[in-house]
Protein backbone atom coordinates (compact mmCIF):
# COMPACT_ATOMS: atom_id res chain seq x y z
CA UNK A 1 0.00 0.00 0.00
CA UNK A 2 1.52 3.36 -0.79
CA UNK A 3 0.76 6.52 1.29
CA UNK A 4 1.72 10.00 0.31
CA UNK A 5 2.05 12.58 3.46
CA UNK A 6 1.40 16.04 2.19
CA UNK A 7 3.11 18.70 4.79
CA UNK A 8 5.50 17.04 7.15
CA UNK A 9 5.38 18.93 10.41
CA UNK A 10 4.42 17.56 13.39
CA UNK A 11 1.52 15.46 12.63
CA UNK A 12 2.47 15.25 8.63
CA UNK A 13 5.70 13.40 9.86
CA UNK A 14 4.42 11.30 12.71
CA UNK A 15 1.47 10.09 10.68
CA UNK A 16 4.30 9.13 7.41
CA UNK A 17 6.59 7.18 10.33
CA UNK A 18 4.02 5.36 12.04
CA UNK A 19 2.24 4.29 8.39
CA UNK A 20 5.61 3.39 7.44
CA UNK A 21 6.71 1.15 10.84
CA UNK A 22 3.24 -0.69 10.01
CA UNK A 23 4.57 -1.49 6.23
CA UNK A 24 3.19 0.83 4.04
CA UNK A 25 5.28 2.44 1.06
CA UNK A 26 5.39 6.08 2.22
CA UNK A 27 6.57 9.72 0.48
CA UNK A 28 6.36 12.57 2.24
CA UNK A 29 6.14 16.10 0.54
CA UNK A 30 7.03 19.31 1.86
CA UNK A 31 8.41 22.58 1.33
CA UNK A 32 10.81 22.67 4.10
CA UNK A 33 14.00 20.55 3.41
CA UNK A 34 13.85 20.50 7.54
CA UNK A 35 11.10 18.28 7.17
CA UNK A 36 13.73 15.40 6.10
CA UNK A 37 15.26 15.46 9.80
CA UNK A 38 11.70 15.60 11.09
CA UNK A 39 11.32 12.07 9.72
CA UNK A 40 14.96 11.17 11.15
CA UNK A 41 17.97 9.75 9.73
CA UNK A 42 16.73 6.54 9.21
CA UNK A 43 13.67 7.09 7.08
CA UNK A 44 13.67 5.10 3.92
CA UNK A 45 10.50 6.14 2.33
CA UNK A 46 10.68 8.89 -0.15
CA UNK A 47 10.59 12.54 0.47
CA UNK A 48 9.88 15.70 -2.60
CA UNK A 49 10.54 18.78 -1.72
CA UNK A 50 7.89 21.71 -2.88
CA UNK A 51 4.58 23.36 -2.50
CA UNK A 52 1.35 20.59 -2.34
CA UNK A 53 -0.65 22.94 -4.55
CA UNK A 54 1.92 22.12 -7.54
CA UNK A 55 0.62 19.52 -9.59
CA UNK A 56 4.43 18.47 -10.54
CA UNK A 57 5.30 17.73 -6.88
CA UNK A 58 2.29 15.88 -6.35
CA UNK A 59 2.78 13.81 -9.66
CA UNK A 60 6.82 14.07 -8.88
CA UNK A 61 5.28 12.24 -5.18
CA UNK A 62 3.29 9.52 -6.47
CA UNK A 63 0.01 10.66 -6.39
CA UNK A 64 -1.68 8.93 -9.27
CA UNK A 65 -0.98 5.53 -7.32
CA UNK A 66 -1.67 6.72 -4.04
CA UNK A 67 -3.68 4.23 -1.96
CA UNK A 68 -4.09 6.88 0.44
CA UNK A 69 -3.05 10.62 0.80
CA UNK A 70 -3.01 12.69 3.44
CA UNK A 71 -2.76 16.64 3.58
CA UNK A 72 -2.00 18.40 6.83
CA UNK A 73 0.66 21.28 5.75
CA UNK A 74 -0.26 24.30 8.58
CA UNK A 75 -2.47 26.13 6.13
CA UNK A 76 -6.10 25.29 6.25
CA UNK A 77 -7.19 26.29 2.97
CA UNK A 78 -3.58 24.83 1.15
CA UNK A 79 -5.33 21.59 2.81
CA UNK A 80 -8.93 22.48 1.38
CA UNK A 81 -7.22 22.75 -2.16
CA UNK A 82 -4.79 20.18 -2.40
CA UNK A 83 -7.12 17.37 -0.64
CA UNK A 84 -9.87 18.30 -3.75
CA UNK A 85 -7.21 18.22 -6.36
CA UNK A 86 -6.05 14.94 -4.97
CA UNK A 87 -9.95 13.45 -5.27
CA UNK A 88 -11.22 15.24 -8.46
CA UNK A 89 -8.36 15.49 -10.72
CA UNK A 90 -6.36 12.44 -9.55
CA UNK A 91 -9.63 10.42 -8.83
CA UNK A 92 -7.94 9.51 -5.58
CA UNK A 93 -10.53 8.02 -3.21
CA UNK A 94 -9.12 7.83 -0.06
CA UNK A 95 -8.17 11.08 0.77
CA UNK A 96 -7.48 12.86 4.67
CA UNK A 97 -7.51 16.06 5.45
CA UNK A 98 -6.78 17.75 8.44
CA UNK A 99 -8.68 21.37 9.08
CA UNK A 100 -8.00 23.03 12.48
CA UNK A 101 -10.89 25.30 12.52
CA UNK A 102 -13.97 23.54 13.26
CA UNK A 103 -16.27 25.49 10.91
CA UNK A 104 -14.48 24.83 8.18
CA UNK A 105 -13.93 21.15 8.46
CA UNK A 106 -17.99 20.43 9.33
CA UNK A 107 -18.90 22.74 5.61
CA UNK A 108 -16.20 21.03 3.51
CA UNK A 109 -16.94 17.19 5.09
CA UNK A 110 -20.85 18.03 4.03
CA UNK A 111 -18.88 18.71 0.38
CA UNK A 112 -17.42 14.60 0.64
CA UNK A 113 -13.79 15.48 2.44
CA UNK A 114 -12.56 13.08 5.03
CA UNK A 115 -11.68 16.34 7.18
CA UNK A 116 -10.01 15.97 10.51
CA UNK A 117 -10.31 18.63 13.32
CA UNK A 118 -7.69 18.48 16.04
CA UNK A 119 -9.12 21.52 17.34
CA UNK A 120 -12.73 19.61 17.83
CA UNK A 121 -11.11 16.66 19.16
CA UNK A 122 -9.12 18.91 21.77
CA UNK A 123 -12.13 20.90 22.56
CA UNK A 124 -14.40 17.68 23.50
CA UNK A 125 -11.40 15.80 25.22
CA UNK A 126 -10.87 18.96 27.11
CA UNK A 127 -14.45 19.24 28.01
CA UNK A 128 -14.79 15.62 28.67
CA UNK A 129 -11.71 15.78 30.98
CA UNK A 130 -13.17 18.82 32.66
CA UNK A 131 -16.99 17.82 33.58
CA UNK A 132 -14.94 14.04 34.67
CA UNK A 133 -12.62 16.17 36.68
CA UNK A 134 -9.50 13.67 35.44
CA UNK A 135 -7.46 16.45 35.07
CA UNK A 136 -4.76 16.33 37.88
CA UNK A 137 -4.06 19.69 39.86
CA UNK A 138 -0.73 21.68 38.67
CA UNK A 139 2.05 20.58 40.99
CA UNK A 140 4.42 23.47 42.51
CA UNK A 141 7.54 23.44 40.20
CA UNK A 142 10.14 21.52 41.04
CA UNK A 143 13.20 23.60 42.32
CA UNK A 144 16.71 22.80 41.20
CA UNK A 145 19.52 23.64 43.43
CA UNK B 1 -26.16 46.22 -5.80
CA UNK B 2 -24.16 44.68 -2.81
CA UNK B 3 -20.79 43.55 -3.61
CA UNK B 4 -18.81 41.87 -1.02
CA UNK B 5 -14.85 42.14 -1.19
CA UNK B 6 -12.16 39.97 0.61
CA UNK B 7 -8.52 41.35 0.40
CA UNK B 8 -7.94 45.18 0.91
CA UNK B 9 -4.75 45.37 -0.88
CA UNK B 10 -4.82 48.05 -3.96
CA UNK B 11 -7.02 45.66 -5.95
CA UNK B 12 -9.75 45.29 -3.47
CA UNK B 13 -9.48 49.40 -2.38
CA UNK B 14 -9.23 50.68 -5.57
CA UNK B 15 -12.47 48.25 -6.62
CA UNK B 16 -14.02 49.10 -3.29
CA UNK B 17 -13.45 53.36 -4.52
CA UNK B 18 -14.66 52.56 -7.85
CA UNK B 19 -18.06 50.70 -6.68
CA UNK B 20 -18.49 53.54 -3.88
CA UNK B 21 -18.00 56.14 -6.76
CA UNK B 22 -21.18 58.76 -6.61
CA UNK B 23 -23.92 57.63 -8.70
CA UNK B 24 -23.19 53.90 -9.11
CA UNK B 25 -25.57 53.51 -6.10
CA UNK B 26 -23.43 50.12 -5.01
CA UNK B 27 -23.03 48.77 -1.76
CA UNK B 28 -19.72 47.49 -0.63
CA UNK B 29 -18.46 45.59 2.08
CA UNK B 30 -14.53 45.18 2.20
CA UNK B 31 -12.75 42.48 4.39
CA UNK B 32 -8.90 42.78 5.59
CA UNK B 33 -7.16 40.88 7.70
CA UNK B 34 -3.89 42.92 8.54
CA UNK B 35 -4.27 45.21 11.18
CA UNK B 36 -2.30 48.53 9.41
CA UNK B 37 -3.87 48.19 6.58
CA UNK B 38 -7.18 47.99 7.93
CA UNK B 39 -6.83 51.08 9.93
CA UNK B 40 -5.84 52.89 6.55
CA UNK B 41 -9.59 51.71 4.91
CA UNK B 42 -11.47 52.55 7.84
CA UNK B 43 -10.28 56.03 8.10
CA UNK B 44 -12.02 56.00 4.05
CA UNK B 45 -14.36 53.74 4.32
CA UNK B 46 -15.51 53.37 7.65
CA UNK B 47 -18.46 51.21 8.58
CA UNK B 48 -17.88 49.64 5.77
CA UNK B 49 -14.40 47.63 6.41
CA UNK B 50 -14.65 44.52 8.29
CA UNK B 51 -11.66 43.31 9.94
CA UNK B 52 -10.48 39.73 9.85
CA UNK B 53 -9.43 36.39 8.21
CA UNK B 54 -12.30 35.84 5.33
CA UNK B 55 -11.90 32.58 4.68
CA UNK B 56 -13.62 32.51 8.27
CA UNK B 57 -17.30 31.91 8.18
CA UNK B 58 -17.99 33.87 10.85
CA UNK B 59 -15.95 36.84 9.70
CA UNK B 60 -17.54 36.14 6.63
CA UNK B 61 -20.74 36.46 8.56
CA UNK B 62 -20.03 39.43 10.06
CA UNK B 63 -19.23 41.05 6.58
CA UNK B 64 -23.32 40.06 5.26
CA UNK B 65 -22.24 36.72 3.20
CA UNK B 66 -25.65 35.48 4.34
CA UNK B 67 -27.84 38.20 2.74
CA UNK B 68 -26.35 36.95 0.35
CA UNK B 69 -23.98 39.73 -1.88
CA UNK B 70 -24.97 40.01 -5.68
CA UNK B 71 -21.20 39.25 -6.26
CA UNK B 72 -18.30 37.83 -4.00
CA UNK B 73 -15.15 39.41 -5.07
CA UNK B 74 -12.09 37.54 -3.82
CA UNK B 75 -8.47 39.53 -4.53
CA UNK B 76 -6.18 38.47 -1.09
CA UNK B 77 -2.42 37.71 -2.20
CA UNK B 78 -3.00 33.94 -1.58
CA UNK B 79 -4.75 32.12 -4.59
CA UNK B 80 -5.79 28.83 -1.83
CA UNK B 81 -7.92 31.67 0.61
CA UNK B 82 -9.04 32.90 -2.88
CA UNK B 83 -10.61 29.41 -3.74
CA UNK B 84 -11.81 28.93 -0.44
CA UNK B 85 -13.63 32.18 0.09
CA UNK B 86 -15.28 31.69 -3.68
CA UNK B 87 -16.01 28.24 -2.85
CA UNK B 88 -17.80 28.89 0.60
CA UNK B 89 -19.73 32.09 -1.04
CA UNK B 90 -21.12 29.76 -3.42
CA UNK B 91 -21.09 26.20 -1.49
CA UNK B 92 -22.73 27.36 1.43
CA UNK B 93 -24.72 31.19 1.04
CA UNK B 94 -25.52 30.38 -2.65
CA UNK B 95 -24.02 33.61 -3.71
CA UNK B 96 -24.76 33.60 -7.51
CA UNK B 97 -21.21 35.36 -8.92
CA UNK B 98 -17.96 34.89 -7.52
CA UNK B 99 -14.66 36.52 -9.00
CA UNK B 100 -11.27 35.54 -8.21
CA UNK B 101 -7.98 36.78 -8.76
CA UNK B 102 -5.43 34.33 -9.34
CA UNK B 103 -2.03 35.35 -8.29
CA UNK B 104 -0.16 32.74 -9.69
CA UNK B 105 -1.02 31.36 -13.28
CA UNK B 106 0.01 27.87 -12.18
CA UNK B 107 -2.87 27.73 -10.38
CA UNK B 108 -5.54 28.86 -12.89
CA UNK B 109 -6.00 24.65 -12.70
CA UNK B 110 -7.42 24.39 -9.31
CA UNK B 111 -9.42 27.51 -10.16
CA UNK B 112 -10.90 25.36 -13.23
CA UNK B 113 -11.29 22.53 -11.77
CA UNK B 114 -13.29 23.81 -8.23
CA UNK B 115 -15.62 25.16 -10.97
CA UNK B 116 -14.63 29.23 -10.35
CA UNK B 117 -14.94 30.33 -13.82
CA UNK B 118 -14.38 34.00 -13.36
CA UNK B 119 -10.85 34.24 -12.61
CA UNK B 120 -8.26 37.50 -13.52
CA UNK B 121 -4.39 37.30 -13.62
CA UNK B 122 -2.63 39.65 -13.73
CA UNK B 123 0.65 38.04 -14.84
CA UNK B 124 -1.39 35.79 -17.47
CA UNK B 125 -2.96 39.29 -18.98
CA UNK B 126 0.38 41.11 -19.07
CA UNK B 127 1.86 38.10 -20.65
CA UNK B 128 -0.90 38.18 -23.46
CA UNK B 129 -0.23 41.84 -24.43
CA UNK B 130 3.61 41.11 -24.36
CA UNK B 131 2.49 38.10 -26.68
CA UNK B 132 0.44 40.36 -29.06
CA UNK B 133 3.45 43.48 -28.96
CA UNK B 134 6.28 41.09 -29.65
CA UNK B 135 4.91 38.02 -31.01
CA UNK B 136 6.67 34.92 -30.92
CA UNK B 137 4.37 32.56 -31.85
CA UNK B 138 2.10 33.40 -35.36
CA UNK B 139 -1.42 32.58 -33.25
CA UNK B 140 -1.50 35.03 -30.00
CA UNK B 141 -3.89 34.35 -27.03
CA UNK B 142 -6.10 37.89 -26.38
CA UNK B 143 -8.79 36.14 -24.22
CA UNK B 144 -10.17 33.49 -22.74
CA UNK B 145 -14.14 32.88 -22.38
CA UNK B 146 -13.60 30.24 -19.59
CA UNK B 147 -17.16 30.72 -18.64
CA UNK B 148 -18.35 30.08 -22.84
CA UNK B 149 -15.48 27.66 -23.95
CA UNK B 150 -14.01 30.12 -25.98
CA UNK B 151 -11.29 32.08 -26.91
CA UNK B 152 -10.02 34.94 -28.51
CA UNK B 153 -6.79 34.77 -30.89
CA UNK B 154 -5.02 36.47 -33.15
CA UNK B 155 -3.16 35.68 -36.16
CA UNK B 156 -0.95 37.64 -38.49
CA UNK B 157 -1.52 36.91 -42.44
CA UNK B 158 1.61 36.83 -44.10
CA UNK B 159 2.32 36.84 -48.22
CA UNK B 160 3.22 33.21 -48.43
CA UNK B 161 0.15 32.12 -46.17
CA UNK B 162 -2.34 29.95 -47.87
CA UNK B 163 -5.46 32.41 -46.81
CA UNK B 164 -3.57 35.16 -48.35
CA UNK B 165 -5.97 36.64 -51.07
CA UNK B 166 -9.10 34.39 -50.25
CA UNK B 167 -12.23 35.40 -49.29
CA UNK B 168 -13.13 34.38 -45.48
CA UNK B 169 -16.41 32.63 -47.34
CA UNK B 170 -13.84 30.46 -49.37
CA UNK B 171 -11.37 29.65 -46.24
CA UNK B 172 -12.41 25.99 -45.07
CA UNK B 173 -12.58 26.86 -41.32
CA UNK B 174 -12.68 24.54 -38.71
CA UNK B 175 -16.19 24.18 -37.44
CA UNK B 176 -16.41 25.70 -34.28
CA UNK B 177 -14.60 28.69 -35.08
CA UNK B 178 -15.33 32.01 -36.60
CA UNK B 179 -13.05 35.24 -37.94
CA UNK B 180 -13.94 37.94 -36.33
CA UNK B 181 -12.11 41.13 -37.80
CA UNK B 182 -9.19 42.19 -39.98
CA UNK B 183 -7.24 45.12 -39.19
CA UNK B 184 -5.17 46.77 -42.11
CA UNK B 185 -3.35 49.34 -41.99
CA UNK B 186 -4.14 50.29 -38.52
CA UNK B 187 -8.14 50.21 -39.66
CA UNK B 188 -10.36 47.30 -38.99
CA UNK B 189 -13.72 45.64 -39.88
CA UNK B 190 -15.69 43.15 -39.22
CA UNK B 191 -15.04 39.97 -41.06
CA UNK B 192 -17.77 38.82 -43.41
CA UNK B 193 -17.78 36.89 -45.94
CA UNK B 194 -17.03 38.83 -49.00
CA UNK B 195 -13.74 39.74 -46.68
CA UNK B 196 -10.81 39.10 -48.91
CA UNK B 197 -7.25 38.37 -46.52
CA UNK B 198 -4.45 40.38 -47.90
CA UNK B 199 -0.79 39.81 -46.91
CA UNK B 200 -0.19 42.08 -43.36
CA UNK B 201 -4.14 41.31 -42.53
CA UNK B 202 -4.13 40.97 -38.31
CA UNK B 203 -7.59 38.62 -38.04
CA UNK B 204 -8.97 37.72 -34.54
CA UNK B 205 -10.73 35.09 -34.32
CA UNK B 206 -13.13 33.20 -31.86
CA UNK B 207 -13.18 29.59 -31.36
CA UNK B 208 -13.11 26.56 -29.33
CA UNK B 209 -10.13 25.45 -27.40
CA UNK B 210 -7.98 22.85 -29.06
CA UNK B 211 -9.16 23.98 -32.63
CA UNK B 212 -6.00 26.25 -32.76
CA UNK B 213 -3.83 24.00 -34.71
CA UNK B 214 -6.73 23.70 -37.62
CA UNK B 215 -6.87 27.14 -37.62
CA UNK B 216 -3.66 27.92 -37.93
CA UNK B 217 -3.29 25.07 -40.79
CA UNK B 218 -6.21 27.20 -42.92
CA UNK B 219 -5.22 30.24 -42.14
CA UNK B 220 -0.99 30.08 -42.42
CA UNK B 221 0.29 27.35 -43.48
CA UNK B 222 -0.80 24.68 -46.04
Amino acid sequence: MKALVIGCGRVGSNVALQLAEEGWEVTGVDEKEEALTRLGENWRGGFVLGHGMDVDVLREAGIEDADAVVVATNGDNTNLVVAQVAMKRFDNQCVVVRILDPARADFYRTLGLRTISPTKTAISELLDAARACEVAPPRDPVSTP
Amino acid sequence: MYVLIAGGGKIGANLARNLLRDGHGHEVTLIEQRRDRYDRLEREFEHQVVMGDATEIHVLERAGIARPPDVVVAVTGDDEDNLIICQLAREKYGVGKVVARVNDPRNQAHFDLLGISATVSATASIMALIEHEVPEHDLIHLLELRKENLEIVEVQIDKNAPAAGKRVEKLRLPEGSRLISITRNGKSEIAIGSTELQPGDQVLAILQPGKEDELRRVLLKS
